[in-house]
């Protein structure tokens, strides 16, 4: 019984699944808040041609983690085995960007072989586990919900604020663009004016040395 | 005995197992002309929705198609900014959605889904659904089922605005180029136009003395 669960268990965590080539590198975009915690979980699976199925674990296969910041500064780069576990906490709003590929070290034309990845992502609210939480702080359900509710009512306040920092930035791009087209305009039209003078000046000048006017 | 207690203990569990969430909500790069699907085992009369957006890239389109285990196609669309469909899984097995930017030549896109499996998993797992909520328990039920679509509406917001600010970073760095590349040519040309219009005086100079001598 508890194998068979526990089967049930490991088909259904991590539900949703892509499939990426063996030397492939896939990222994924999270838009996040200033500290904010974000776990991500990953299981693979390798494509065994022999019986034409998927391996339920390769052992000795690893994926790379890499996570960027906003700033393109790499904030976590390590090695996890096939099936893995990465959080991170962000420090500055913005994009962040989460890659992931194999550490086969085959070249890319003879690695024909596919990996089936599980992946789930964790965003903020969504990293606390409440039950473990009313355990450790022996809540009632009444203060797990109200704890819920606070949590939740914080990721909100957050998103607001990475909002107000978002508008404040497109602001100044509309602003910067707007004294670019400004000067741009009028340095423009004086270069045409100028050159304009300058074309009529010097050849009004050359016909003359010419003695054509 | 024993075995059919087994299976009813299996069964009891795969029954609370399938009333669990995992849902996923992932933003990813597709490049042009390239195809992206994700999988998921859903089990039967599970309450699912899949919600899409597209946050950078050309005309901010994608195809969109959902399959069922058998692949029999539940929702296509082509060409489509922004949707979402929900259905209700009819039978057991992997479901396959795939995101499609086939029909782009040089634009690649960024992609925002969220695929939501069945309700939330409950605060409390060994809670016993028997009894009825009180009024304090069913009034947070309600604030969390609202604060639930208070962030989902953040999201897409920021998903808009995410649209609006990079095209405006776009124009900003393109009005500049764009003018500085102006100014150089304006002068080019105006240079080049008086030193042809010199040269063609020049030869004809030398040509009209030799027929007047």
């Amino acid at each position: 019984m508890l194998k068979a669960f526990s089967n049930y268990k490991a088909l259904n965590i991590y539900a949703l699944y892509f499939h990426i080539g063996e030397t492939e590198k896939k990222c994924f975009i999270e838009e996040i808040p200033d500290e904010t915690m974000v776990i991500g979980k990953y299981r693979t699976q390798l494509w065994d041609k022999q019986t034409g199925s998927f391996l339920p674990a390769t052992p000795g296969l690893g994926m790379h983690v890499e996570i960027k910041d906003p700033d393109t500064k790499i904030i976590l780069s390590r090695q996890y085995g096939s099936d893995g576990r990465f959080t991170f906490t962000s420090h500055t709003p913005g994009e962040h960007q989460i890659c992931l590929h194999s550490n086969s070290t085959k070249m890319a034309l003879f690695a024909g072989g596919k990996l089936r990845v599980h992946l789930d992502i964790q965003v903020g609210e969504h990293t606390n586990n409440y039950p473990e939480i009313a355990a450790k702080d022996k809540l009632t359900e009444l203060q797990l919900r109200a704890r819920q509710l606070l949590d939740q009512v914080e990721q909100i306040q957050k998103e607001q604020n990475y909002q107000r920092y978002r508008e404040e930035r497109f602001r100044m791009t509309s602003e910067s663009t707007n004294q670019r087209v400004l000067w741009w305009s009028i340095a423009q039209t004086l270069i045409l004016i100028v050159t304009g003078i300058w074309q009529m000046k010097h050849l009004k000048s050359f016909f003359e040395a010419k003695k054509l006017v | 005995m024993m075995l059919s207690r087994n299976i009813l203990v299996q069964v009891l569990w795969a029954y609370l197992l399938c009333g669990w969430t995992f849902g996923s909500e992932l933003t990813f790069e597709l490049p042009d002309n390239a195809k992206q699907c994700f999988y998921e085992d859903i089990t039967i009369g599970t309450k699912c929705t899949l919600e899409f957006q597209v946050v950078t890239g050309g005309h901010y389109d994608v195809d969109c198609r959902l399959e069922d285990a058998d692949g029999t196609v539940l929702y296509k669309e082509m060409k489509k900014q922004y949707d979402s469909f929900t259905f209700t899984a009819a039978k057991n097995g992997t479901y396959k959605f795939c995101f499609s930017n086939e029909f782009s030549t040089f634009t690649h896109k960024t992609v925002y889904f969220d695929f939501q499996v069945g309700e939330d998993p409950p605060l409390f797992p060994n809670e016993n659904r028997v009894t009825a909520l009180t009024q304090m328990e069913s009034a947070c039920v309600s604030i969390h089922e609202a604060l639930k679509s208070v962030i989902d509406y953040q999201t897409h917001f920021r998903l808009r605005e995410a649209q609006g600010r990079s095209r405006a970073e776009d124009l900003n760095t393109r009005v500049a180029f764009w003018s500085i590349g102006e100014a150089l040519i304006l002068l080019v040309v105006s240079i080049s136009q008086v030193v042809l219009l010199r040269s063609f005086f020049s030869d004809r100079k030398t040509t009209t003395t030799r027929v007047g001598s």
